[in-house]
């Protein structure tokens, strides 16, 4: 299975941010999207996720199982925001992301176990801090299983350790043959990653 | 779909969730129409089916921006469009707003007959026109779905959605008020009206949640 961009351009707002990326990213591999702020690293993840459209030339994941029609329902994407719902509680809403997504290997609790927030599952999501809710946003990815992860900033408020943590994670996604494409600012610990770096665009 | 369902019925009925608001809207203008229109219980009596007609519409209005904007504002909606592949996105779209009905706009229609009374109804026009709000107001939801669709990425749609549903409402308006003035008042038909009320529920059931959802996927900038 891989990921392949064939000439891939984005532009926001009419305006052409990135033009002719062509790329692949095979099982067990990670690419890390650099550069700085407003270049279209987010933009190209959305593109990857099939929420925004591509202004010329596509990315499509190939040799994918047949469960999966595009590259949008192969993946997971974890952005800026949680989606979760502040007035349920944490295991309300990761049952709920299971039940839609589709039931994985591990279950809520051992999902929230991982993240270390077993204990207060029973919470309201709103009650958490910055780092427990993006922690609570990485037990969506645990909860149900796709091949691509694509992560926007996905350390972003948290602390050293929970950082190693997410490291590992991705880690053993990636031995499982996933993919994993994430927009970075930070090193995220992955021993064999690539690097993608974002320049102007002329 | 069943998981959705459960979380936006769940959601309306918490704290903030505004299931609450709605009725209260309805139970403000109902109870203020008497001391607007003055004692005169015949007058009352005749306006009341419109009335309470007019109230259950706009209160239904009311809650309706939030439909998606909510789920837009944190992200939900991203991966609700992104699973469109294993849950149909029309599919995801009707089933919200079945779950804002039930919670939000139900309770109207289970405090219409209440209404009523204030209204010095007879209990053949109270009843009549529960019936006619429980078969029309899913239309009006359903029409507004997609009001709130065209909105979401606005920052203060929730007037706009208003404006941009109200206009497409008034035929639920109309057939749903002269169904319930033909249960009282002999030559007037109730059928006729009932069954065309009920046809504009089943097709905008359809047509609804289908451009709802091709609105919600051309706003995911």
């Amino acid at each position: 299975m891989q990921l392949v961009a064939e000439r891939l351009s984005g532009e926001r707002g009419g305006e052409m941010l990135f033009s002719g990326l062509n790329f692949t990213i095979r099982s067990g591999e990670a690419l890390l999207v650099t550069g700085p702020n407003g270049i279209g690293k987010s933009t190209l993840l959305r593109i990857a996720a099939g929420l925004l459209r591509p202004a010329e030339g596509a990315l499509h994941l190939e040799g994918k199982s047949a469960e999966y029609d595009s590259l949008g329902s192969a993946s997971h994407f974890l952005g800026h925001l949680n989606a979760m719902k502040p007035a349920l509680t944490l295991e309300e809403n990761l049952h709920f992301w299971q039940s839609f997504c589709g039931i994985g290997k591990r279950t809520v609790l051992h999902a929230l176990e991982m993240v270390g927030l077993a204990d207060i599952g029973h919470l309201p999501f709103g009650y958490l801090s910055t780092g427990q809710k993006r922690r609570a946003s990485i037990a969506r990815l645990l909860v149900s299983d796709r091949p691509v992860w694509l992560l926007d900033e996905p350390t972003a408020g948290l602390d050293k350790d929970s950082e190693a943590q997410f490291s590992e994670f991705m880690q053993a996604h990636l031995a499982d043959g996933g993919i994993v494409m994430a927009a970075t600012h930070l090193p995220l610990g992955l021993p064999h990653s690539r690097e993608l770096t974002l320049g102007a665009f002329v | 779909m069943g998981a959705l369902f459960i979380r936006d019925a769940r959601l309306g009925l918490r704290a903030g969730g505004g299931a609450l608001v709605g009725i209260l809207f309805f139970l403000a203008v109902i109870a203020v129409v008497p001391f607007g229109v003055g004692p005169d219980l015949k007058l009352l009596a005749r306006i009341g089916a419109a009335m309470l007609w007019i109230g259950a519409l706009l209160a239904t209005l009311l809650g309706l921006d939030r439909l998606f904007q909510a789920d837009r504002d944190d992200g939900s909606l991203d991966i609700l469009i992104m699973a469109s592949d294993r849950h149909m996105l029309t599919l995801t779209v009707l089933v919200k707003c079945l779950a804002h009905w039930t919670v939000s706009v139900l309770p109207l229609v289970v405090a219409a007959p209440l209404l009523g009374l204030f209204m010095n109804m007879e209990p053949v026009a109270i009843a009549a026109t529960t019936l006619t709000l429980l078969v029309g107001t899913p239309a009006i939801t359903l029409i507004g779905a997609v009001g709130a669709a065209v909105a979401v990425s606005l920052p203060r749609g929730g007037l706009l959605v208003s404006v941009i549903v109200l206009p497409l409402t008034i035929p639920v308006l109309i057939f749903g008020v002269s169904a319930s003035y033909g249960a009282i008042e002999d030559p007037a038909p109730f059928l006729a009206p009932f069954l065309i009320l009920g046809a504009i529920t089943l097709f905008f059931s359809v047509l609804g949640p289908w451009a709802a959802a091709a609105a919600l996927k051309s706003s995911t900038d």
